[in-house]
């Protein structure tokens, strides 16, 4: 089976909702007349990433009756979505969030896991911490989504392989940093290994999102690429400009990967949670959150 | 080894790309810088134009009477080789009889009113021009404070400010900036023979390399030391850093409602942009 892609890798206006909803219609537009299967925004792609006490205002809840939502729903009658949110709970707590929506339903939301708090990253003073992390089917196959921080923890990934994911969705608002004499920013260079690692590891397809544009003195670098389950590179996008990155992946190549590097069939999953269980629990090392 | 050095290329594509978003994203289409004739407001003034076009930055020279001619000239060649447009506003009579009531003042003073005296005139021809203040203040000379407080910190915008003076060499090189203006000794030019290095006491490129282990690199003092600096230079360097610190910051608030700008009221700059 193939799935064409589309990788929006745009630009967006910070809390500005209905500013960002009406350029994701133009974009589904975009995609379904190269008729792509599957249309990803990056990270926040609804809202715009450094919201601060904008959070509360730009939140909604991912279901037809959120105005905003219904659009997206209808639109994912004609053509699969991911899209970046930020999503309130039936309690109040706001998320980072990704939903996948395909024949006007929300198929999957996952919410950020892993929030940073360090650095330039403020995240986790605005954000609640999600605490899950699940594969989920689509008619395309299983897959996985992760936004950003998530995927810098090689544990989340290799949950999502053990969950029976086959093509990882990435999406990000990765501010660059680290100019030095190289081409890419070090963030930028850091993303592209271990992506590509976790699709040659993982022996899956890898598809990252990243945005463009500035925030106050942030730049988001783009990049948004696609690697198969060799670790090959199937389409990469330009750095720092805006566009759709459009490629045509075939699932059939997990078959042929995974029959020449039986890496998922030999992967040693009792003996990880035994180890796992042994050295968080007899040795009382700090489990973290 | 400690290596400054940059891909300018992808610096110009990310510094062009701010400078163009900052300025357009609240409405403006034209940005305003003053030029010294020195190097950082010459790299300011060619990344403004790659960003905004030529025709769009306003260039304004601002000389005191006893600035010297050499800078003059300088300034004239980087606005030749830009394309930009130009004014050039003296700031004489704008500044001495301030200076004049106080006989007894000294340079720091003197320097301090005139660098605020070209702020006024800049953030004048900013709504004069309809444009924003580009800055052209660079990370070595934030970090040592080796600035005027609200006279050329004064902008809308600064691009420049995360790029040591070694660095501001290097991409000025790779722009197209007149070597003139690349190879001489930066000076606040506000007496003759000033030189930065001479004040200072050392030169940007050992500083940088210093700040960039203390800053970047997070090394401590000691470790710099241990790295090879004196440890007088690396005293010296980050008392400067500590104590100039109030300049990089906004003024304190004293807090005493629930929500207070700054601690809890909690926007970026670009909000709804």
């Amino acid at each position: 089976m193939k799935c064409k892609l589309a990788l929006a890798q745009i630009n967006t206006v910070l809390g500005n909702v209905p500013a960002n909803l009406a350029k994701h219609l133009e974009l589904i537009d975009q995609a379904l007349a190269q008729e792509a299967d599957l249309l990803v925004f990056p990270e926040l792609s609804m809202t715009g990433y450094l919201l601060q006490d904008m959070v509360p205002q730009v939140a909604m809840r991912p279901n037809a009756k959120d105005p905003v939502f219904s659009k997206l729903l209808q639109a994912s009658q004609k053509i699969d979505l991911v899209v970046g949110f930020v999503q309130e709970d039936e309690r109040n707590r706001f998320y980072i969030a990704s939903g996948y929506l395909s024949g006007g339903e929300v198929v999957h939301v996952h919410q950020k896991i892993y929030l940073p708090t360090y650095g330039l990253f403020d995240e986790g003073r605005f954000f609640a911490w999600g605490d899950s992390v699940r594969a989920f089917d689509t008619r395309f196959g299983r897959f996985g989504m992760l936004v950003c921080e998530d995927f810098w923890h090689a544990s989340v990934p290799y949950l999502l392989w053990q969950d029976g994911a086959d093509v990882l969705i990435f999406s990000s608002a990765s501010p660059g940093r680290g100019l030095s004499n190289e081409p890419l920013v070090d963030s930028a260079r850091w993303v592209d290994h271990i992506n590509r690692a976790y699709a040659s590891m993982f022996t899956t397809f890898v598809a990252h999102t990243n945005r463009v544009g500035h925030e106050d003195g942030l730049h988001f670098w783009g990049g948004a690429m696609v690697y198969d389950p060799n670790g090959d590179v199937l389409a990469r996008a330009p750095q720092c400009e805006e566009t759709v990155l459009f490629c045509e992946i075939d699932l059939n190549q997990l078959h042929r990967t995974r029959t020449r590097l039986p890496l998922l069939r030999d992967e040693r999953t009792a003996l990880v949670q035994r180890e796992l269980s042994r050295i968080l629990m007899q040795d009382r090392r700090p489990s973290g959150r | 080894m400690i290596d400054l050095s940059i891909n300018t290329k992808l610096a110009t594509q990310i510094l062009s790309n701010f400078i163009h978003s900052e300025i357009t994203r609240v409405g403006f289409s034209r940005a305003v810088l003053g030029l010294s004739g020195g190097l950082d407001s010459a790299l300011s003034c060619f990344l403004a134009a790659r960003a905004m076009g030529s025709e769009n930055v306003l260039a304004v020279r601002m000389p005191y009477r006893n600035s010297s001619q050499d800078s003059l000239d300088d300034a004239q060649r980087v606005i030749d080789a830009s394309g930009v447009n130009s004014l050039t506003i003296p700031i004489t009579e704008m500044v001495d009889p301030l200076i004049e009531r106080f006989p007894d003042m000294d340079n720091m003073r003197k320097g301090n009113i005139m660098a605020r005296a070209r702020m006024v005139v800049l953030f004048d021809q900013s709504a004069a021009f309809n444009g924003l203040v580009v800055g052209t203040g660079n990370k070595t000379e934030i970090l040592l404070g080796y600035t005027t407080i609200y006279g050329d910190s004064a902008c809308a915008i600064n691009p420049l400010g995360d790029l040591y003076k070694t660095q501001v060499r290097q991409l000025s090189r790779d722009l197209g900036v007149p070597q003139a203006v690349i190879t001489k000794p930066p000076s606040a030019d506000l007496w003759s023979g000033q030189t930065d290095e001479g004040e200072l006491g050392f030169t940007y490129e050992e500083v940088d390399r210093l700040l960039l282990l203390l800053v970047d690199e997070r090394y401590t003092p000691q470790e710099c030391v241990e790295a090879g600096f004196s440890q007088a230079f690396v005293d010296e360097v980050v008392r400067k850093v500590q104590r100039n610190h109030f300049k990089r910051v906004m003024p304190p608030i004293c807090k005493l409602n629930n929500r207070t700008i700054g601690y809890d009221f909690l926007y970026p700059r670009d909000w709804g942009t």
